[in-house]
């Protein structure tokens, strides 16, 4: 593994011993001193194209967790605005000795252009509606930590499915981990041909609430209003949130995940993304613990070949 | 491969550092066994059993890991992370750290880097099955199961019946066989 | 004593192909047969085809107000380089050729270098815009015969009709770029499998079928000699065949990426494989291959659309859409479509100059007639690696290719030679 870019094509035991390494370093981070020297003397640079406050902080902690530097790079602060190609703002960055690149863009692809121009590791920290991949391991260390394993698990991931990367993850990694993912959201917001996709579909929470270990619900971009992919924030909730009622109906294990930020009183009621078994919290500690292990997999040791 | 070690070989000097360990610290009381995985682990717990026995209450012993401390990240093959285990608070404790082979010294550094980061041990202590020589730091154990002078080309193979099946220690030429 | 002689070719006549030499003197075909006697210079033809120069009714040439990634000379360079000697420049300069002076400094700049005969088209509204005519009577004695908004596509139907009629009335051709804007404006490449799997905002077919439809329609209502360009779908071929067995004067035109590549390509991310209309399914590529082939297709046209690499050294989405193609255009149809020596002169070269109204290119040789020629041998296998054009956004450098241009003549000059 030379780049983290996508969950399409990790295999399972990359994966599993991904989540391996992130268990160690989850450990690492309840010590008295959370930090050991592994990366020292390497830098990691952000790139973020798109604003995220936490995504960024969760890499920067994870490298310094491991005591590498860590530099970040906006482009409110850059060349970007003058016309600078992202090629040439990636060489300007690399110039600088920088070991490994954190990309996050708007545009589909960008982390696959950095690989293609430099020579260093590139993690894809999300781009576009593509692929956020550290958010899947995250996903999957949260829930092997709750149940085990995720062989046999049925997950059902709610919302807007079409326009998400963590989705897009979520379900290579999770169905490679042995998972079975159900898709449910109205037409609108999922993918054109499911059927393409290792999931099944629902149009219709009720039917599958019952059944599911876990209850993936992804945020819904109340700045658009929804206005043109379904009628009303209001009727979102109705049919696809996480109420009280319906959290009543899952079975007694099962849980509730969220990649945050949340919208309360939309995808998820306020009680509920209060509760013991909302594991939205577990989620944020496990991703600089998951971003650790994915920094010292591309920057610790030899790498593969 | 020679056999330089026996079954009965390892048991005696276990028990014998075990002892040397009471004697010199006058008691347990104070005293955290750590083990460096993968083989430091085992001797740990056994010197732990024998401090129980001597000692007539339950010692455990915890486990250090050190990858991340090693200063050839770098350099060798993909280090995984292992657990760390410590059983208590190791501030103003005396830790005595156990492992099978002293070589070069560089994990132990390691070990004492991972430790400063645990807390404010009172003193260290080192307990090597077998001490090979060709140090490369300003370091030395407290208490060596046997000292083995060796070349550099050859290895030290210390085993434990936990992890290999089989208890003692062998030297290896090394060559090309 | 002649000129050039083009010694043992397959040549395009109007009575049909042999195998022979063509005599070039005074810019003019002097003689077509054999033994025609001493030449200043000969350059052998043999296993190639002589035919018309081909004739590009859709180039981008950037002049005015772009030249960081193109000029009227560099563009033209590469035109010869690819066997053209004609082209139809599109009006989306800045500012827009929506005005006859504009339209005369674009074949002046041509005329100075010497390498092709350019004809600009001009728009059909006033800077693009989709509102208000653009000076067609004055485009029109400028020299002006096709009039497109190309980059954008006319979206008000209203306005669309009244341009139509007017064009109607002076005999031109209205030459759309037929994307409906609503179902098209938030996507980067084809709605399908590969843009979902990649996240990607999509374009619908759709996008494309709905305006070529109603542009037909109102076609059909205005009598107006109607161009589709860039067809990318097998929807879109079946309209045309559809409009021209209803006896509509409508043409249609493919582009080279069309023909060769997929929308499986945009896997790579790269740039060079944004387009638009977008590549599409190979259902839609068989389609239009077999539309080029049976002649529901008249035409292929470039779309050479050069970036600069800043503009391309960006993710696929921030990318500018389109990509270079005079210099490979000929290679990629014969590859890839393998027309025979025939019809593949009539889509590259006779057909064009037919729509355009070029009288002095794209016809089949004959003697005293100007000496826009092109030698092209079907059968060699080359990879390009450089380009003439000031820009390399081309998905061809670097691939193999068949079918390579040999000799290029403007007005019986060499403008280029293998």
């Amino acid at each position: 593994m030379n780049h983290l870019l996508s969950t399409e094509h990790l295999d399972r035991s990359t994966l599993e011993e991904l989540l391996d390494e992130a268990e160690g370093f989850a450990e690492v981070l309840t010590r008295p001193i959370p930090k050991v020297p592994a990366l020292r003397g390497k830098t990691v640079a952000t790139m973020f194209f798109e604003p995220s406050t936490r995504t960024r902080l969760s890499f920067e902690k994870a490298a310094k967790a491991l005591s590498a530097d860590t530099v970040s790079f906006s482009p409110g602060t850059s060349a970007i605005s003058k016309g600078e190609s992202l090629k040439d703002t990636a060489l300007t960055i690399r110039a600088m000795g920088v070991d490994l690149i954190v990309v996050r863009h708007t545009a589909t692809g960008a982390p696959w252009r950095l690989a293609e121009w430099l020579d260093i590791p590139i993690v894809n920290g999300g781009d576009g509606a593509h692929q956020h991949p550290t958010q899947a391991l995250l996903d999957c260390l949260t829930i092997r930590q709750r149940f085990g394993s995720l062989d046999g698990l049925k997950i059902a991931i709610v919302g807007d499915i079409k326009h998400s990367r963590v989705a897009r993850s979520d379900i290579f990694a999770m169905t490679t981990l042995g998972a079975e993912v159900i898709l449910v959201g109205p037409p609108t917001l999922l993918p054109l041909d499911p059927e393409a996709w290792p999931v099944s579909v629902s149009h219709d929470l009720d039917s599958v609430i019952e059944e599911v270990d876990v209850v993936y619900l992804l945020r819904v971009q109340t700045e658009r209003g929804g206005a043109s992919v379904f009628p009303s924030l209001a009727e979102y909730a109705t049919r696809f949130g996480m109420t009280p009622e319906r959290f009543s109906r899952l079975k007694p294990e099962a849980v509730v995940m969220h990649p945050g930020p949340m919208n309360r009183g939309v995808e998820i009621s306020y009680d509920v993304a209060d509760d013991e078994r909302a594991l939205i919290l577990e989620q944020v500690t496990n991703g600089v613990a998951a971003r650790m292990a994915v920094l010292f997999r591309l920057l610790g040791g030899e790498h593969d070949a | 491969m020679r056999q330089v070690m026996s079954t009965e070989d390892l048991r005696r000097v276990t028990t014998r550092i075990a002892h040397e360990i009471v004697e010199r610290n006058e008691g347990t009381n104070e005293v955290v066994i750590v083990g460096i995985p993968t083989r430091g682990r085992p001797f740990a717990d056994r010197i732990a059993r024998v401090l129980s026995d001597i000692e007539g209450r339950e010692i455990t012993a915890g486990s250090l890991d050190i990858g991340m401390y090693r200063d050839d990240l770098d350099t060798r093959p993909r280090t995984r992370i292992g657990p760390t285990e410590i059983p208590e608070n190791i501030d103003g404790k005396t830790v005595v750290i156990a492992d099978d082979v002293l070589f070069t010294g560089r994990t132990i550094r390691a070990a004492l880097d991972a430790l400063a980061d645990l807390g404010r041990p009172g003193a260290v202590q080192l307990a090597v099955v077998v001490d090979r020589g060709h140090r490369q730091l300003p370091i030395r154990a407290d208490f060596v199961g046997k000292n083995i002078p060796t070349a550099a080309s050859e290895r030290i193979l210390v085993r434990f019946e936990e992890i290999d099946g089989e208890d003692g220690v062998w030297v290896d030429q090394g060559g090309d066989g | 004593m002649h000129d050039l002689l083009l010694k043992g070719g397959s040549v395009l006549t109007h009575e049909g192909i042999s195998v022979t030499d063509v005599a070039i003197a005074n810019g003019r075909v002097a003689a077509i047969g054999s033994d025609l006697g001493e030449a200043g210079e000969t350059i052998e033809c043999g296993g190639a085809w002589v035919g018309p120069g081909f004739v590009d009714m859709h180039t981008h040439l950037r002049e005015p107000g772009q030249e960081w990634k193109e000029n009227i000379a560099s563009g033209t360079a590469a035109a010869a380089a690819g066997g053209y000697t004609a082209l139809l420049a599109m009006p989306n300069t800045d500012p827009p050729i929506d005005s006859a002076h504009l339209a005369r400094y674009v074949s002046d700049q041509a005329f100075r270098a010497r390498n092709a005969y350019v004809v600009s088209a001009g728009c059909l509204t006033m800077e693009r815009a989709g509102e208000r005519m653009a000076h067609l009577d004055e485009l029109w004695d400028a020299g002006v015969r096709i009039f497109t908004d190309d980059g954008d596509t006319v979206q008000n139907a209203s306005v669309l009709r009244a341009a139509m009629e007017y064009v109607a009335q002076l005999g031109g051709v209205v030459s759309q770029h037929a994307v409906d804007r609503d179902l098209s404006a938030a996507g980067f490449m084809h709605e399908g499998s590969i843009s979902s799997r990649l996240g990607m905002q999509g374009i619908p077919r759709e996008a494309d079928d709905l305006t070529i439809s109603r542009d037909i329609e109102l076609a059909r209502l205005t009598a107006v000699r109607y161009h589709v360009q860039h067809l990318s779908t097998a929807r879109g071929v079946a309209l045309v065949k559809a409009a021209k067995e209803d006896g509509l004067p409508v043409t249609a035109e493919v582009t080279p990426h069309h023909l060769m590549f997929d929308h499986g390509e945009v896997l790579s991310m790269d740039a060079n494989y944004r387009m638009t209309p977008p590549l599409r399914e190979p259902s839609d590529t068989a389609a239009l291959i077999e539309g080029l082939r049976r002649g529901i297709i008249d035409v292929v046209a470039t779309d050479h659309a050069p970036h600069a690499a800043v503009e391309k050294d960006v993710p696929f989405e921030q990318s500018m859409s389109g990509v270079t193609g005079l210099e490979w255009a000929a290679s990629v149809v014969n590859g890839v479509v393998g027309l025979d020596q025939h019809d593949f002169f009539d889509r590259i070269s006779i057909a064009p100059a037919r729509i355009a109204g070029f009288t002095d290119h794209g016809q089949p040789l004959a003697e005293g007639a100007a000496g826009n020629i092109v030698v092209f041998d079907p059968d060699k296998r080359w990879t390009p690696s450089s380009t003439r054009s000031r820009s390399n956004n081309s998905p061809y450098l670097g691939r193999e290719l068949t079918g390579k241009v040999r000799a290029t003549l403007l007005d019986g000059v060499l403008t280029y030679a293998e």
